[in-house]
């Protein structure tokens, strides 16, 4: 029976990593939130790898603290090892991975929602939207309970109509055994939502006590300490080690024997999934004359016995995983705790979103996370802050926030969705953003504070902090440019030390430190020292004094693409009276529905001269409107 | 990408008229032109006034052409915006050097249609001819779009695809290395692998620059060879098209001023007369050096004008020069038609097999016109009719093989200095980019494609 059980301003359908971020963004900007979650001791759990960042996703996780979000303090709270990935390359690439303790993560996440303000947490499953007149009103739960909102946003993760597999086994189930959400799916196809079947999968755990670590190889974190949060002062120093082993010949030749048996081998039309998370049967076929692959022994946390196998993600029997884990070095006698499996599920086909995330054919609808085609917690988390924000604008009648591809890896992720839609999980690579020198890790604040702090989810006292930093940098780029390095013996042995062309007569500072063999601190030994400054702020200056000539290229490409990104669609916009479009153009912006000329543009089907003719129509009728 | 940058294209139709135009229009007009201007201070000029001068070619200093530029200052243009024009002597070779100067001076080259799509943006054309500039836009651009897809000989496409491949693995193996930090199935990008591979394609793209059929027209006309036995009217023939059309006089760059080629230009397309002292000479040369030799001699040649005399029958020297001939690109002229025919036609259909066969009548002045559309047909495929395409098509190759050249410099500079490879790889990627331009394949998502096939990735 369904009963009347409240009324709120956003609510929330799940807390997973898209769920918690949106609930928290929401209820941080004052508005009155649900947060409906299956089961409230699995909040921001991680069903894969318990690990958090790595290239493109720790930029984002860094974006995500910039604007407020929750992600990087709670990992910074519980992580099990710290590394800087690709320290030997450019700054653009940099990123920083956590190992994470999950059920630390999980204790840590639920006890800060717990304690937010404006915030209500709930167990309960959902099993219909109410939209009346086309608008979403609020969600009904199995219990009967109907709660009414202004905004709704789902964030199901892979429990829509989830169905695990394994050999010949399979049933509906979320992740880890988790119940399935299954009438929401066919709520949402009844209300014109298309959806699109996709599928990851996990490798199987096994118990720590059963690994000959000795036939392995060591995976230290770093000694440095750091994190993700810019607002993080106090470092785990005590971290615990990854282990690097391979398989072999004879893993491959029980997988290749055993193929036909694999649920994704098996003939029968499955999911699509992703590329850059095959299963170990996927890597045997795909790159048969490989003769091993890597396989990294990844600890859940500190108080459990529970081994993540990275590398051996796989949907075969369970008789067939015991074989597969114990004929790599290391596992010969390992026990496992849980099998691996694949996992199929619903997700939204995202070209029906717009860039707000909300769906275009049912205002006050929200959605984000792995129900949009995404992979990876980082991915999902970006996008609940972001739809967080957009459902809690719309109550409070604010302008929308659209972050866009200069700007932060999250404008990217989303408008590659929105825009392109996906046929397979996707997944942030930085090769997907052509700005990278411009979405650093280093700058990930200095992109983003001031969009969190004008939102309301950075505090006054860290948003002092971040002005200082932004003008200290300032500051010392003009004192570099005034001081002049004379060659004197001094700093010719810094410069030999440094494997340096000598000085032949004085230079500035300032464009000593383009040369790319010489650090901050290498000058900073050879003139007067500003000891004001921390680390950051070094850091800071010498990327973008090291990097200004690829800097200011970067951004003469985001100024020329500005232009079109200015330049508005109107709504009403009818396609199919532009005589001109070439008719796969016309299909694609009909389907995607374009808010600037930019975005049209990289449709792809949607060429130059349908730009072109696009521009002209747009004037034509802003003409036509100047005139009458 | 529009509305303030500077755009140029040649906007006379090539091949008619004595005079062609390359227009300018943007916010740099004047500028740009006035930088490889040698003449009054075009920026002082008054608006709508035309003066005379030459154009230098900044890299090398040289005059490059004789000119008359017109200057004309927004609004009161056809596009709203600043406005010169420059008047060249007719022909491609001309025109399109001053086009390229133009270009490498930072002005883009128009997209079909363009001038009048701005002149619209800019509320110069009526509201009521929205609808025809957007036609016009389409128009152009599929026709633009099916001419250069013709005009693009299919071993440069190869080429090019070659070059992209080759450039999109150097990147992919960069990207899996940042994407990938652990992934140690593959060695880590060095910066000397980068350094051999860059300078590779950077050669490669040179050489296609230097060498690509179309390129190498347009820079330096066709070189033509007329060959024959002696008094079957090569000396008239040579005479007739100099007469027929302007011919050009060119210094050669480090030589002294009374050593000259000759261009004939023939229907806008540019004929350089190769070994002229040799045809001009009487004696038979085939008689003198053999038919090998004679081979090699005319292998420099793009196309070769093989005169027979109607009033003669075939001759064993004729059919040696059939021999010398078999395979290259020739015209078969029967010459002194007005006389008596004693030639075997038949016998020369059979020798020609699929070339064209030409009559005329030297003396007469018959069957030029004909030589002309025969020598046209030979290069343009016969269905240019006329309209700036072909060159847009051809310079824009050479635009966009050139833009891709210089970003690959880039990347080898921030090689040299020491940068890192993720930096260097932008470079790269904008030259893949370019290169994917003249092909028309744009897409964005090959590199993740090539990272996913080329590798073995995932957890």
């Amino acid at each position: 029976m369904v009963y009347d059980a409240g009324r709120y301003d956003t609510i929330v359908i799940g807390a997973g990593h898209a769920g918690v971020e949106a609930g928290l963004a929401a209820a941080r900007m004052g508005v009155k939130t649900l947060m409906l979650s299956l089961n409230l001791d699995m909040i921001a759990f991680m069903p894969c790898n318990p690990s958090i960042g790595g290239p493109a996703k720790g930029i984002v996780v860094r974006e995500i603290d910039a604007l407020g979000g929750e992600m990087a303090k709670t990992i910074d709270k519980s992580y099990i090892q710290m590394r800087m990935l690709n320290t030997g390359k450019g700054p653009a690439v940099q990123a920083l991975r956590a190992q994470a303790d999950k059920p630390i993560y999980i204790k840590e996440m639920k006890q800060t929602l717990e304690n937010q303000e404006n915030l209500t947490l709930r167990q309960g499953m959902v099993d219909e939207l109410i939209v009346e007149d086309g608008v979403c009103k609020g969600v009904i739960t199995e219990t009967g309970a109907a709660y009414r909102a202004e905004t709704v946003i789902i964030t199901t993760g892979t429990f829509m109509r989830g169905k695990v597999l394994m050999g010949d086994l399979e049933y509906e189930s979320g992740p880890n055994n988790q119940r399935p959400s299954l009438k929401l799916s066919e709520n949402l196809e009844a209300l014109g939502i298309e959806l699109i079947r996709f599928k990851t999968g996990t490798p199987p755990r096994v118990n720590s006590h059963t690994i000959d670590y000795s036939k392995t190889e060591i995976q230290p974190g770093d000694d440095k300490p750091q994190g993700f949060s810019y607002e993080t002062t106090e470092f785990i120093l005590d971290q615990i080690p990854c282990w690097l082993t391979y398989t072999n010949e004879f893993t491959h030749q029980v997988i290749n024997d055993n193929l036909g048996l694999s649920a994704m081998y098996s003939g029968a039309k499955r999911g699509t999934g992703p590329r850059y998370c095959p299963s170990i049967e996927d890597k045997i076929v795909r790159f048969h004359d490989k003769p091993r692959h890597q396989v990294f022994l990844e600890p859940e946390g500190r108080d459990t016995e529970e081994v993540y196998v990275q590398g051996l993600s796989t949907s075969l029997p369970e008789s067939v995983q015991h074989e597969i884990v114990r004929s790599v070095p290391g596992l010969e006698n390992a026990e496992i705790m849980r099998p691996g499996y694949a996992i199929e599920y619903d997700s939204i086909v995202p070209t029906q979103l717009w860039p707000t995330l909300e769906l275009k054919n049912i205002p006050g609808l929200f959605s984000a996370g792995q129900i949009n085609g995404t992979s990876g917690y980082e991915e999902a988390a970006a996008q609940g802050i972001m739809a967080g924000i957009n459902a809690a604008a719309k109550v409070l009648g604010k302008d929308p926030v659209i972050l866009d591809r200069s700007q932060a890896y999250i404008g990217v992720l989303i408008d590659d969705l929105v825009t392109k839609g996906t046929k397979e999980p996707y997944r942030l690579l930085t090769s997907r953003a052509e700005y990278r020198l411009l979405l650093r890790h280093d700058n990930a604040d200095l992109r983003l504070t001031d969009i969190g702090y004008e939102l309301g989810l950075i505090s006054d006292e860290r948003y002092k902090k971040f002005e200082m930093k932004k003008q200290q940098v300032e500051e010392e780029k003009k004192r570099l440019r005034k001081i002049s390095i004379k060659p004197t013996p001094e700093v010719q042995s810094m410069l030999e030390a440094a494997n340096a062309t000598p000085l032949k007569e004085p230079m500035k500072a300032y464009d000593l430190l383009k040369r790319p063999e010489l650090h901050y601190d290498s000058i900073d030994s050879v003139i007067e020292s500003n000891e004001s400054l921390s680390t950051d702020v070094k850091e800071q200056v010498e990327i973008q004094i090291k990097y200004e000539g690829y800097i200011k290229k970067a951004n003469e490409q985001v100024e020329r693409m500005k232009k079109m990104e200015d330049k508005k669609i109107p709504e009403d916009i009818d396609y199919d009276a532009i005589s001109g479009l070439a008719t796969e153009a016309r299909q694609k912006l009909k389907l995607v529905q374009p808010l600037s000329v930019g975005q049209a543009s990289r449709i792809s089907g949607v060429n130059p001269a349908d730009i072109s003719i696009l521009l002209v129509y747009i004037e034509h009728g802003r003409i036509a409107k100047l005139a009458n | 990408m529009f509305e303030t940058d500077t755009i140029t294209a040649i906007s006379t139709p090539i091949g008619e008229g004595a005079i062609s135009i390359v227009r300018l229009s943007g916010r740099d007009a004047i500028e740009i032109t006035s930088r490889i201007y040698k003449g009054k201070d075009l920026h002082e000029v008054e608006s709508h006034t035309i003066h005379y001068g030459k154009i230098i070619d900044p890299e090398t200093n040289e005059v490059a052409e004789e000119v008359m530029v017109t200057v004309m200052r927004g609004p009161k243009t056809f596009t709203r915006e600043e406005v010169v024009e420059i008047n060249c002597h007719g022909g491609l070779v001309s025109v399109n050097r001053v086009l390229e100067i133009v270009l490498n001076q930072g002005a883009r080259l128009a997209e079909p249609g363009e001038f009048t799509k701005r002149a619209f943006l800019n509320g110069r054309i009526d509201l009521s001819q929205a609808e025809a500039v957007m036609d016009l836009i389409r128009a152009k651009t599929d026709k633009a779009m099916n001419v250069a897809l013709k005009q693009m000989d299919g071993r440069l496409s190869n080429l090019i695809k070659k070059y992209r491949q080759s450039l999109l693995e150097t990147v992919a193996h960069v990207e899996v290395n940042i994407d990938y930090p652990e992934y140690d199935d593959v060695e880590e990008m060095s910066n000397e692998m980068m350094r051999v591979k860059t300078k590779e394609v950077h050669s490669e793209i040179e050489e296609l620059l230097s060498v690509a059929k179309q390129g190498k027209i347009l820079r330096e006309g066709i070189a033509t060879a007329i060959i024959g036995r002696p008094n079957v009217g090569k000396s008239s023939l040579l005479n007739a098209l100099v007469q027929e059309n302007k011919a050009i006089v060119t210094d050669i760059p480090g030589t002294t001023r009374d050593i000259i080629e000759e261009y004939v230009n023939v229907r806008g397309i540019p004929l350089r007369l190769i070994d002229t002292a040799g045809i001009r000479e009487t004696e038979d040369i085939v008689e003198r050096i053999g038919v090998e030799r004679s081979r090699q001699a005319l292998k420099e040649a793009d196309l070769i004008l093989l005169v027979l005399n109607y009033n003669e029958e075939l001759t064993e020297e004729d059919l040696r020069l059939f021999e010398v001939v078999k395979g290259l690109e020739f015209i078969v002229i029967i010459n002194k038609t007005d006389l008596d025919q004693k030639l075997d036609i038949e016998k020369v259909k059979e020798l020609v097999e699929d070339r064209r066969i030409v009559s005329t009548s030297l003396l007469k002045e018959e069957g030029i016109d004909v030589l002309e559309s025969a020598i046209a047909d030979s290069f343009f495929a016969g269905d240019i009719d006329s309209g700036d395409l072909t060159y847009v098509s051809n310079a824009r190759h050479i635009q966009l093989l050139n833009q891709a050249k210089k970003a690959l410099e880039d990347a080898m500079d921030s090689l040299e200095m020491g940068m890192p490879l993720d930096i260097v790889q932008i470079d790269v990627t904008r030259t893949w980019e370019f290169l994917g331009e003249i092909i028309g394949d744009t897409a964005s998502d090959s590199l993740i494609d090539q990272l996913f096939s080329q590798f073995c990735l995932g957890k």
